[in-house]
């Protein structure tokens, strides 16, 4: 029998056997900064479209969870660095082939914003809000007269956000798995889904909640349309991408690849809404919250099967 | 200039000299590596070939790590050396994940390290520390642009090959076979 055998006289902690550089603060930013990502640039959309009368929630409600997940995600982007005090280093630099330089200062801006935003639209909250001094009034006024301007910087950062989170990824031609340019419309879309989900559960208005329903239909059909291009194009590719896509065709992320991420967060709130929209009357928060748990679920399978395909030599 | 080292796996025994080298000259922590050696037995019994490789950091010349960092604390230097400027790395971990050969490491006072071709030592004419002490003398250093540097004569006279040249990355650790 024809054998072959590596021995690797390197053991050097989280690179061997194989990389673990990144753990669950990675995935979990990638899924919040994504689904901050779908909700600001829904509320935008919208807002520029003149719509926010009929899409109060996901123009005016859904926005204020948007800085707590981008908080958040920046905090668990802070714990995973090594090096925590140099972080500023971030911040003097600009480094245009590093997407991670360009995530960097996407959230230097995106993030004010959607404080900003959602000070705008403080009183749909707490109706009773008094800033207080005359000067933030002043501010307010002259915010609100350039808001259009402020929802298009928003879209267009919120769009790149989206992006940036999938490409982060796809830029790394060492790990076969990621090396793949359909991460970044996947990620999008994904967050975007997760983004639509979120009004889904917050609206109380029954055409908007309609409406929701039917671009979370819409991104799902997307989001299986993009998985099964990125898989034909890992069978269709050199031996190491083929490697990759076997963990999940047969491979260790088979099971929680396809169960969690396709079936529970995609097939099945596909189908849930699919009810709803017809005659049947489902709770709405069902699907809702599968498509935002499959939408951390596919993070962290990406993020985690990612690290473990690998170049053989 | 181009600095570039030759690993000879013909004579190359995998005694591991050059590891222990490298960790006493540059401090390496404990339970960590800048280089390494890799050992690879092939073929049907009782005809096997064995490869044994000394390996480290490949210096590219399309380095994916300095590409990805995004503060610019991984850098290229005269003669093409790649390092990490410690002061500027954030230990993201985005050069880890973006090197094919798995050359770096997370140092445990946060930044990230790697193999530096003892720049300290070529600067002042010497050898890496790896080369140095080679006991069946299998690796070679030098400048490239210079037709009579060790590496330069021994590449010339001898077949060899780099790792996996697919990735791209234009390495300039090369393999004599």
């Amino acid at each position: 029998m024809k054998e072959e055998l590596i021995v690797s006289g390197r053991m050097n902690q989280l690179i061997d056997p194989h990389l673990h550089i990144w753990g669950w603060e990675i995935s979990l930013y990638l899924f919040l900064g994504g689904m901050a990502a779908g909700i600001l640039a829904v509320a935008a959309l919208y807002f520029i479209r003149g719509r926010e009368k009929d899409y109060r929630t996901a123009v005016r409600i859904t926005p204020f969870l948007a800085p707590l997940l981008l908080v958040i995600g920046l905090l668990a982007l802070f714990i995973d660095l090594r090096h925590k005090l140099y972080f500023w280093q971030l911040y003097i630099n600009i480094r245009l082939q590093s997407p991670m330089s360009w995530g960097a200062w996407t959230l230097m801006v995106i993030t004010p914003i959607s404080f900003i935003w959602c000070a705008l639209h403080i009183k749909e909250l707490f109706p009773k809000w008094d800033w207080k001094y005359q000067w933030l009034y002043d501010l307010e006024t002259f915010l609100n007269k350039y808001k259009k301007t402020l929802a298009w910087i928003m879209l267009i950062y919120a769009i790149i956000l989206g992006i940036y989170t999938g490409i982060l990824l796809s830029a790394f031609n060492a790990r076969p798995l990621w090396n793949t340019s359909i991460l970044g419309p996947l990620f999008l879309a994904s967050g975007l889904s997760a983004g639509a989900a979120a009004t889904l559960v917050l609206s109380k208005d029954k055409k908007e909640r309609k409406q929701f329903a039917r671009i979370d239909l819409v991104l799902i059909g997307i989001e299986l349309f993009l998985i099964i291009h990125m898989f034909m194009g890992f069978l269709a590719s050199t031996q190491v991408q083929i490697d990759a896509a076997r963990m999940f065709l047969g491979g260790p992320y088979t099971m929680s690849f396809w169960i969690f991420v396709v079936i529970l967060g995609m097939l099945l709130p596909a189908s849930l809404e699919i009810m709803e929209l017809g005659k049947y009357h489902i709770p709405v928060k069902i699907p809702a919250f599968l498509v935002i748990f499959g939408s951390l679920m596919l993070r962290f399978v990406i993020v985690y099967a990612g690290q473990m395909s690998r170049w053989l030599y | 200039m181009r600095y570039a080292m030759a690993v000879d796996t013909r004579k190359c025994v995998g005694c591991s000299d050059c590891v222990v080298a490298c960790q006493t000259e540059n401090d390496v922590p404990i339970g960590y590596s800048r280089d390494w050696v890799v050992e690879i037995m092939d073929g049907t019994y009782p005809q096997l070939e064995e490869e044994i490789r000394s390996e480290r950091c490949n210096h590219c010349v399309n380095a994916p790590c300095v590409r990805c960092c995004p503060t610019g604390a991984s850098h290229i230097v005269e003669g093409g050396i790649v390092l990490v400027e410690h002061s500027k790395c954030i230990g993201c971990g985005a050069c880890m994940a973006s090197c094919p050969y798995d050359a770096r490491y997370p140092h445990p006072n946060g930044y990230v390290d790697k193999c530096t071709f003892c720049e300290h030592r070529i600067k002042n004419g010497m050898l890496p520390a790896c080369v140095e002490v080679c006991p069946t003398k299998c690796l070679y250093f030098g400048d490239l642009d210079d037709p009579n540097s060790d590496v330069s004569v021994v590449l010339k006279k001898r077949k060899s090959k780099t790792l996996i040249p697919e990735a791209g990355t234009n390495p300039q650790l090369y393999f004599l076979i």
